[in-house]
């Protein structure tokens, strides 16, 4: 199996988005499946979806904001992390504000 | 139909918008909008009337909301509102100007990016941050800000911006080449025989005199000026006030010669108008003599803050004098601040105040 080009018929990726998020994409799920080998390659499948959504998850380091957390099979991982066919993803907001 | 005003609000916690008439006696109050993000500069196109909102959120990075129909419903972008991959990400978007259609941001770190699709794509001014003077750049308390953006009301190349704390700088040619525009205002901050730097004023505010692009007012950390030939020399116009120290300036929209000011009492003293009793200061002379503006305004008790944006003029006749305080209370005078009464209280932190008047 290709990390970098994953097979057209290989499991998508579930991904679950932060609730926060719902009102900036009305028209995006809050669950919804993805075909996509890395975390980085989601976003932008999302971003293509739904412009602008990479820069409300990414900065321009590139890097996940400091204060939203992807998680796939449990861990936390950062932008680079490979999806493997039928990964669980979570990306959620992380604790800030004031 | 009547002319609607618009006082557009930005707040630590979403914009708002309060409407009146030209009477300007009775207020509704809409908010808070852009999902309660923390937002720093509320404008309108006044060619328009399309409201735009700068901001940061802490979850979700900084965007410029728009809104066509007054803040019934909004959008948001960020596209091209970045800077190069490794360097520090923009934390906010802190300034707004609009003129012809073309829409500037000033953002958190110092930097300066232009719209000509009314905000759903952005290009950086890149010449601002090849300015030699870059290194020497520091962050005053709001962080590295570029607050203050002036444009030229005729000549589309020509620009102003305030960096807290690096200054007052101004290009001739669209944003390519930048020269600072510092002399004569003071870093009481700096060792004393280093007190007139080139750069690294902790500037407050700028803005331009109606009708005479030559002549900007600014509030400074370290005084309030005025410069009559575009900010290549600044005057100390401080004389007759009581602090040194204020965050906002608000130029009178028809007369050159009319400046609103709030001086607060110090900045290790609080931070508050003097003597916990709020006024808003009024010069006619172009700073050379001040009258303190009161009535209506709490007299007792009122530990008052008012942020670099947050005071605004209308274009109405006479013109109406606006500000809101840290602590979420918005005034408004009809009178060029002869009198006061409170439109709102018990806002989030404001952060601007900003009007446009509404023509069916």
């Amino acid at each position: 199996m290709s990390r970098a080009e994953p097979a057209p018929l290989a499991a998508p990726v579930l991904v679950r988005l932060p609730a926060a998020l719902a009102p900036l994409f009305p028209d995006a799920p809050r669950r919804l499946e993805v075909h996509a080998a890395t975390v980085d390659e989601l976003v932008d499948a999302l971003d293509a979806r739904w412009p602008g959504m990479r820069d409300r998850i990414c900065d321009s380091t590139p890097a996940i904001r400091r204060h939203m957390n992807v998680f796939v099979d449990g861990e936390r991982v950062g932008l680079d992390a490979p999806l493997a066919p039928g990964a669980d993803v979570y990306i959620l907001t992380a604790i800030s504000g004031g | 139909m009547t002319e609607t005003l618009l006082v557009l609000v930005g707040t630590r916690k979403g914009a708002f918008i309060a409407a009146t008439d030209t009477g300007r006696s009775e207020w509704s109050l809409k908010g808070p909008f852009c999902e309660t993000w923390p937002i720093n500069h509320v404008i309108a196109d006044p060619a328009t009337g399309a409201v735009y909102a700068a901001g940061g959120n802490e979850w979700f990075g900084p965007a410029v909301w728009k809104s066509t129909d007054r803040g019934e419903t909004w959008t948001h972008s960020s596209a091209g509102l970045a800077y190069p991959p490794g360097e520090t990400p923009i934390k906010s978007v802190w300034s707004l100007a609009i003129r012809d259609g073309v829409l500037y941001a000033g953002v958190e770190p110092a930097g300066l990016f232009r719209s000509t699709d009314g905000g759903e794509t952005w290009s950086h001014v890149k010449g601002l941050r090849d300015h030699p003077s870059r290194p020497q750049w520091q962050p005053g308390g709001g962080g590295l800000i570029l607050h203050s953006i002036v444009l030229h009301p005729r000549d589309p190349n020509q620009i102003w911006v305030g960096i807290s704390s690096a200054g007052v700088f101004h290009t001739f040619d669209g944003g390519e080449t930048w020269s600072p525009r510092n002399r004569g205002t003071r870093a009481d901050y700096m060792p004393e025989d280093q007190r007139y730097p080139e750069v690294g004023q902790c500037v407050h505010c700028i803005v331009m005199a109606p009708g005479n692009p030559d002549r900007l007012y600014q509030q400074n950390h370290c005084g309030m000026y005025r410069s009559d030939d575009g900010g290549l020399t600044w005057e100390s116009i401080e004389e007759g006030l009581p602090s040194s120290f204020g965050f906002p300036a608000a130029a009178h929209p028809r007369d050159p010669d009319q400046l609103f000011l709030v001086p607060l009492n110090g900045d290790i003293q609080g931070r508050f108008m003097p003597d916990a009793k709020a006024a808003v200061w009024r010069t006619r002379t172009r700073g050379s003599s001040w009258e303190d503006r009161r009535q209506g305004l709490p007299q007792e008790n009122a530990f008052l803050n008012v942020l670099r944006q947050a005071m605004a003029t209308d274009a109405l006749e006479p013109a109406g004098v606006y500000f809101g305080t840290s602590s979420g209370s918005l005034y408004a005078s009809p009178d060029e601040g002869d009198s006061w009464s409170a439109v709102a209280h018990h806002l989030p932190v404001i952060t601007s105040v900003e009007t446009v008047v509404i023509r069916p």
